[in-house]
């Protein structure tokens, strides 16, 4: 529940010494509820005093942990309903699902696949977060799907089973270990408790219906279990949709404990696997925290993958990169200069073009505020004065023994201005569409 | 424990469109399509019911788009040669509603004409019974010269024409109010210039259950985040009482998925990005799905196997959940 200053005043020392740089303990509270500033500036608070107001600031939606040998993964700690009001914090984990009715050198094979794949997004590597071993009974079968995986990966894995006893045999293999366990429902979950109490595991909590689970979380937590998973048990898009948006609510909005814990979503139930990545998209924009796949596709897991980077990403920042010349597959003073600016997709979509057209380049990466080039020219951040300006900042004549530039087809109304700026240069304009550029480079060269 | 779920409670709706016209009411369109009317933040029917699924269209051209993805000619074949062939093609593949997009310049590289864009209009009426869009090739002088001649061909069939955008939206709802047509306002990405471009609509003198807007998104990728954003925040606006936020959305996602380097290339690409005729259809599938769940409510795509799948969600998220 969020607290007052009223209430944080109670608790402070009330001495008014003014050694958090406030003159009155009431100033110090009043901006510490407002979130402002950090208890810690205030040194005298007692530490009765401090453990109340740390669980009285506790994060709506609670972080969970994944650990394995070398990776680590956080869900959670989201506090808005809608990225535009702030922004959504740590990404879904991905998880792919593989059934101990496999055969365990099949389960080692399509592990290592998953586990290799990487696709390059704007300069940022996208690879999926573990896996998901689902028991359908026997322990020594589970125990050797355990190791299967473990023999193809060692990302963090979530455990999903019945039976507890049945995943205690997994979980013996996975020593030093934080996984993710489940499902805990109102008839099991003492004993799910206990064992991922025992293995420094998070649960994954179900049960029939929101007010049963809505009573289920708070048992668990007083019995000294308090990183949780919420499965609402969604069985299609419109009961997912409704379903994390009243858990997200009512952890966000109203403060409501018994909730405030990231969901799991399983698109791996999806009748197709088109319908897969259909209910994973909604996923990723509304609310999951964990998403369960079954069907691995490079082609479809790819689109996803970025879906979770652009919806994730930050509103208030851009993903930029630095402005200056970059030098792509080793030019020499001859080879063409190409403009555009740092704006992270942008820079990407144009430095991959030359980079795979084995032409040699200059690129010079305007410093436009990180916008794409219509956005940055439509702003008035990418002109031909600012164009000329870098290419005197960042020394572009002493790289080269010609004295021409390509502009990007888009905005091509700026040759005539930057002849202006840049005297004695050629302008040349290139295409619109960075696709295009192999083939216009090699007519150029 | 008894739960009562969190409502919002909104004071606005959107505004409620009719596109197209059967002969009962003047035109010769087989069917209508309504769109808008919500009160809540999408799909969410444990606060009210959603009164109108989103409409998927699907975009067809006057002349044959060379400059498309191979997938996509492939896919129409002989039909990409003539609109009248295309519009029956993707009536058949399943769409709600047609959008005839007009070509800059025919395929000898010759300006495009009025009298060209006329007869591809008459054609797609012709050979198609469902309602329609039609949008200029994006500059302003040009749309205005191509889209009067079209309205006037098609008057009393209430078509969307477009795109408004403050240089040309005069010509556009003029010919609109004289032919009983809609037209759909395109602002980048900012709820004050959507809301800036409907009050001048409006105050030109079309009523708003004659205006669609359209906040322009990006695609996967490609500036996606700004259009999802957008949209949830000219949907909160409506449904917070701001009048001139309250028109449905539409936005063109085949367009901007299309133009992507992920659907357009087949070869020459990282062995990580997978087939190419599947990475494009998903291209397009979850970008659509994406912004249907911020609030689109008409969603133009080019590729009749995304419309399959999207709208096999649209079928799902529009019929209300039991929530046990
Ligand atoms: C995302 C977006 C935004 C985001 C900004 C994202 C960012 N960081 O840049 C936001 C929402 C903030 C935004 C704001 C605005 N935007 Co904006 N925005 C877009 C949008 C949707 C996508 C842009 C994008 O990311 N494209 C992808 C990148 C990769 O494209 P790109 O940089 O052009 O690069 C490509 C090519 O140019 C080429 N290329 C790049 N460099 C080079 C170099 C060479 C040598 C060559 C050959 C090729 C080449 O390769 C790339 C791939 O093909 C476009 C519309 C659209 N769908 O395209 C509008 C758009 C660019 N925006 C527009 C406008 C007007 C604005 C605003 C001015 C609106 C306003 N008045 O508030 C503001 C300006 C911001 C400000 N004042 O702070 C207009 C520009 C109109 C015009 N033609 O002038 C557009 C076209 C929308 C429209 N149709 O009206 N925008
Ligand atoms: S440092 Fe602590 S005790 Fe001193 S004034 Fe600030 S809040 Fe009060």
């Amino acid at each position: 529940m969020a607290i007052s200053g009223i209430q944080i005043y109670k608790l402070l020392p009330k001495t008014n010494c003014k050694d958090c740089g406030f003159p009155t303990c009431m100033a110090f509270a009043l901006k510490l509820a407002a979130k402002q500033v950090e208890l810690s500036a205030c040194p005298h608070v007692s530490e009765e005093a401090q453990a109340q107001l740390a669980a009285s600031s506790e994060p709506p939606v609670r972080l969970i942990t994944l650990e394995s040998d070398g990776s680590k993964l956080e869900v959670g700690n989201e506090v808005v309903l809608f990225r535009h009001e702030k922004t959504f914090y740590n990404k879904p984990g991905f998880f792919f699902l593989v059934k101990d009715s496999e055969d365990p050198g099949a389960i080692t094979e399509k592990v290592k696949e998953i586990d290799a794949f990487v696709v390059n997004y704007v300069g940022i590597d996208l690879a999926v977060d573990g896996f998901a071993v689902k028991s359908e009974g026997d322990g020594a079968a589970f125990a050797a799907a355990v190791e299967a995986v473990r023999a193809g990966s060692k990302r963090p894995l979530i455990l999903i089973g019945d039976d507890p006893a049945v995943l205690a045999d997994g979980l013996a293999k996975l020593e030093g270990e934080k996984p993710l366990i489940g499902t805990a429902n109102p008839e099991n979950w003492e004993a799910f408790a206990d064992l991922a109490i025992a293995n420094k595991a998070s649960l994954v909590v179900t049960a029939g219906s929101l007010e049963e689970l809505a009573d289920l979380t708070p048992k668990i937590k007083d019995k000294g279990l308090a990183d949780l998973v919420l499965d609402p048990q969604v069985t299609a898009f419109n009961d997912g949709l409704a379903k994390h948006t009243i858990l997200r609510r009512m952890a966000l909005a109203k403060n409501f404990r018994p909730f405030g814990f990231p969901i799991i979503a399983y698109p791996s139930q999806a009748a197709t696997p088109e319908a897969e990545v259909a209910l994973a998209t909604q996923a990723v924009t509304k609310y999951a925290g964990f998403v369960v796949m079954e069907n691995f596709a490079p082609e479809t897991l790819y689109g996803l993958l970025v879906l979770r980077e652009n919806i994730y990403t930050d509103p208030q920042k851009p993903i930029q990169v630095q402005p200056g010349v970059y030098e792509i597959n080793q030019p020499t003073p001859d080879a063409p200069v190409m403009v555009t600016t740092n704006f992270s997709i942008t820079y990407f979509s144009v430095a991959n073009e030359i980079e795979s057209s084995g032409q040699p380049g200059f690129l010079l990466v305007a410093d436009a505020e990180g916008m794409s080039v219509l956005t940055a020219w439509a702003a008035g951040n990418f002109d031909a004065e600012q164009i000329a300006k870098d290419v005197k900042k960042f020394g572009v004549e002493e790289k080269i023994n010609h004295k021409s530039i390509i502009l990007p087809g888009h905005v091509a109304v700026l040759s005539g201005e930057l002849e202006e700026e840049l005297p004695g240069w050629e302008i040349k304009v290139g295409p619109r569409e960075s696709v295009d550029l192999p083939a216009y480079l090699k007519q150029v060269a | 424990m008894a739960l009562e779920f969190p409502k919002d409670k909104w004071s606005g709706s959107v505004q409620e469109v009719v596109i197209g016209a059967t002969a009962a009411d003047g035109g010769t369109r087989a069917t209508t399509v309504t769109v808008g009317g919500e009160t809540t933040m999408p799909f969410i029917h444990f606060e009210a019911e959603t009164p109108n699924r989103p409409v998927l269209a699907l975009e067809i051209k006057d002349f044959r788009p060379d400059d498309w993805s191979a997938l996509l000619l492939d896919f129409w074949g002989e039909a990409a040669n003539d609109p009248g062939a295309w519009a029956k093609a993707a009536e058949e593949a399943g769409a709600d509603m047609l959008l005839l997009s007009l070509s800059l310049t025919d395929p000898d590289g010759n300006p495009n004409t009025p009298e060209a864009a006329e007869k591809a209009a008459k054609a797609v009426l012709e050979s198609s019974g469902l309602p329609l869009l039609v949008y200029g090739p994006g500059q302003a002088e040009l749309d205005n010269e191509l889209l009067v001649p079209v309205a006037n061909a098609c008057a009393g069939e209430r078509v969307v024409l477009g795109i408004c955008e403050d240089k040309n939206y005069r010509t556009l709802v003029a010919t609109a109010m004289a032919n009983g047509h809609l037209v759909v306002g395109r602002a980048p990405m900012d709820v004050n210039l959507s809301k800036q471009l409907n009050i001048l609509i409006k105050d030109a003198g079309l009523p708003m259950d004659r205006v669609l807007m359209d906040p322009t998104t990006g695609a996967l990728g490609y500036g996606i985040e700004y259009g999802f954003s957008v949209m949830e925040r000219l949907r909160l606006a409506a449904l917070r009482g701001d009048v001139m936020t309250q028109s449905p959305m539409a936005v063109s996602v085949g367009f901007e998925t299309w133009k992507t380097k992920e659907s357009k290339v087949g070869e020459d690409v990282p062995e990580t990005w997978g087939d190419w005729e599947e990475r494009a259809i998903s291209w397009e599938t979850i970008t659509a799905i994406t912004l249907i769940e911020a609030g689109a409510d008409i969603v133009i795509l080019r590729h009749p196997e995304s419309l399959k799948r999207v709208r096999a969600a649209v079928d799902n998220l529009i019929t209300a959940p039991e929530l046990a």
